[in-house]
């Protein structure tokens, strides 16, 4: 009995491993991807290094709602734009953000991935079924 | 009559004493073992008047030499700062603060300092000692100017009749139906030059005026945030943050370089009723033409000739001319005198290539028209050889006055560091 239970862990593991593996492996290719979505229609004001533009434009690296649990916030933004004069993380931005509604599900996912992933931030992966979802929210 | 040698030796050094204390000329002041942090041309010398100020942007600086800085954000509820040097080495030890708004615009012209928020300009009165005759008595100049975020500085300059200048930048890139979105075309007429993108010109002496009662002096101009009078011509002279984003809203017609290197920074001299274009047409230095704009049917190769006045001068895109100044001292070299400093604050949307400005250059005027040449002044503020993300600059340029013994005085707005450049040679 006790042999039986610990080959159940021992196979628990192995399966819960792989599956971090396949899906870390699935987050890395998104990101990939997502990396050239954010060069042609990001980085101008956002900047390569995510750190936007003190008092115009806002930071993506280290930034509370960008590593944030909302996903559906960080969506919205990226398909209606952003006019409202909002204080993020102490500091106003002045320029207004576009809306990119021509971007597909899969390259919202995408560049939302590669953003929480890299510089020093370190928020988990989106999914294109989560951007589906919230998207179909959004009027 | 040796008593009247010895009291006449006494008052003597007296007044030499108190010459040294207060005039703070610049020959006796020591400047920073490394210039500030600065690159200057030969002779010239710097020193930092003062550290961590806020984030000061236009200065002014009074007879007595004490500095007025208009804050972007509040120190303790506060948006001027007063520094003065009390004991003449050339760094200030006393900062005090007043005035309960943010914004960008100072200036001082007779015994009154002018100040602006994102909305209004104030006025207050001098006493002999330069300083503010009562803090709480400020009189409202002009009221209900736009301010929605983008563009929102009201930068201010006074001319020799009685007039104010302010500028009221657009609250968009290029006029577009939807801002700074891929494709979207240009409204026409652009709306937003009602109230806004020009410069408006008010009385010194009349308080709580708006658009209905100022003059639009002067329009088709995107965002000024340097203006000066020139009192050798007796000219409104003005510098302009061109647009942005030509490759990001137009890929098909700029590529990444094309639009890192244009439109031009331009510098305009201003007539009363002059259209400078924007958002119709950008000005392209390379090609020496004012250009149609994509939004309104450019493709990057249609010029415009008629009806738009040129710029005085054109600079790479995207420095942002944050302060004009022209030069009237007599501490500088002959070839200085009635010249233009600018400062630029530095750009952002040349990415992928490096990052440019973040300097104060020098035009040379011959015969009150510049040579057309320009040269960097005063570099090394970001703190950085290249700088690839604005954010890693340690300061930027923003605002530029001269002292009363002519030496030039620059703000910067990441730090609040506020320098003094002084030629020694």
């Amino acid at each position: 009995m006790q042999r039986i239970f610990l080959v159940f862990v021992v196979m628990m593991i192995s399966f819960t491993t792989v599956t971090a593996q396949s899906n870390n492996k699935l987050a890395a290719a998104s990101a990939a991807r997502g990396k050239m979505v954010y060069l042609q229609r990001c980085m101008v004001c956002h900047q390569a290094d995510g750190g936007g533009v003190p008092k115009l434009n806002a930071p993506l690296d280290a930034s509370s709602t960008v590593n944030g649990s909302d996903i559906a916030k960080l969506v919205k933004y990226i398909v209606k734009g952003l006019n409202d004069r909002i204080e993020i993380d102490g500091e106003f931005y002045a320029n207004a953000m576009p809306a990119a509604d021509d971007l597909k599900d899969q390259q919202i996912a995408d560049v939302l991935t590669f953003i929480r992933s890299n510089w020093s931030n370190k928020a988990g992966p989106v999914s294109l079924t989560q951007v589906k979802q919230i998207r179909s929210k959004l009027k | 009559m040796k008593k009247v040698t010895q009291i006449s030796v006494f008052s003597s050094l007296f007044i030499l004493m108190l010459l040294a204390a207060t005039s703070s000329s610049a020959q006796n002041i020591k400047p920073d073992t490394d210039n500030a942090g600065l690159t200057l041309p030969k002779g010239f010398a710097a020193l930092k008047v003062a550290d961590n100020v806020g984030r000061t942007r236009h200065i002014a600086v009074n007879k007595q030499g004490a500095i007025y800085a208009k804050l972007e954000r509040l120190d303790n509820g506060k948006g001027i700062v007063v520094l003065k040097d009390t004991d003449g080495d050339g760094r200030t030890e006393t900062k005090t603060t007043f005035a309960n708004y943010i914004g960008t615009g100072i200036a001082i012209k007779g015994n009154y300092l002018y100040a602006s928020s994102n909305k209004e300009v104030f006025k207050y009165a001098l006493n002999e000692n330069g300083d503010i005759v009562d803090e709480n008595a400020a009189a409202t100049l002009v009221t209900g100017l736009v301010d929605k975020g983008q563009h929102n500085s009201k930068s201010i300059t006074l001319d020799n009749a009685g007039n104010i200048y302010v500028n009221v930048g657009a609250p968009s890139n290029s006029c577009q139906e939807k801002d700074r979105t891929k494709g979207s075309m240009g409204m026409m007429p652009c709306p937003i030059l009602d109230s806004a993108g020009g410069i408006w010109q008010f009385k010194t002496d009349q308080l709580n005026q708006t658009y209905a009662t100022g003059v639009r002096y002067a329009t088709g101009l995107r965002n000024v945030v340097g203006l000066d009078w020139n009192n050798e011509l007796n000219q409104l002279f003005v510098t302009q943050h061109g647009r942005d984003m030509l490759n990001n809203l137009f890929p098909d017609l700029y590529d990444t370089t094309v639009s890192a290197e244009l439109p031009s920074e331009t510098m305009y001299a201003i007539n009363k009723g002059d259209n400078a274009g924007w958002p119709y047409i950008y000005y392209d230095h390379v090609k020496g033409k004012k250009m149609m704009a994509p939004e309104y049917g450019g493709d990057g190769k249609k010029t415009v000739d008629d009806k738009y006045i040129n710029p005085a001068m054109a600079f790479p895109a995207h420095m942002a001319p944050n302060g004009l100044l022209f030069y009237t001292g007599n501490q500088f070299p002959a070839r200085y005198k009635n010249g233009a400093f600018i400062a630029f604050h530095g750009s952002w949307n040349r990415s992928p290539l490096p990052q440019e400005g973040y300097y104060v250059v020098f035009v040379p005027y011959e015969n009150g028209k510049p040579t057309g040449k320009w040269e960097v002044f005063a570099d090394g503020f970001s703190g950085k050889t290249v700088v690839k993300n604005p954010r890693d600059a340690q300061h930027r340029p923003c605002g530029l006055a001269e002292g009363p013994d002519g030496s030039l005085y620059i703000s910067d707005d990441v730090k609040g560091t506020i320098y003094r450049i002084m030629y020694q040679k």
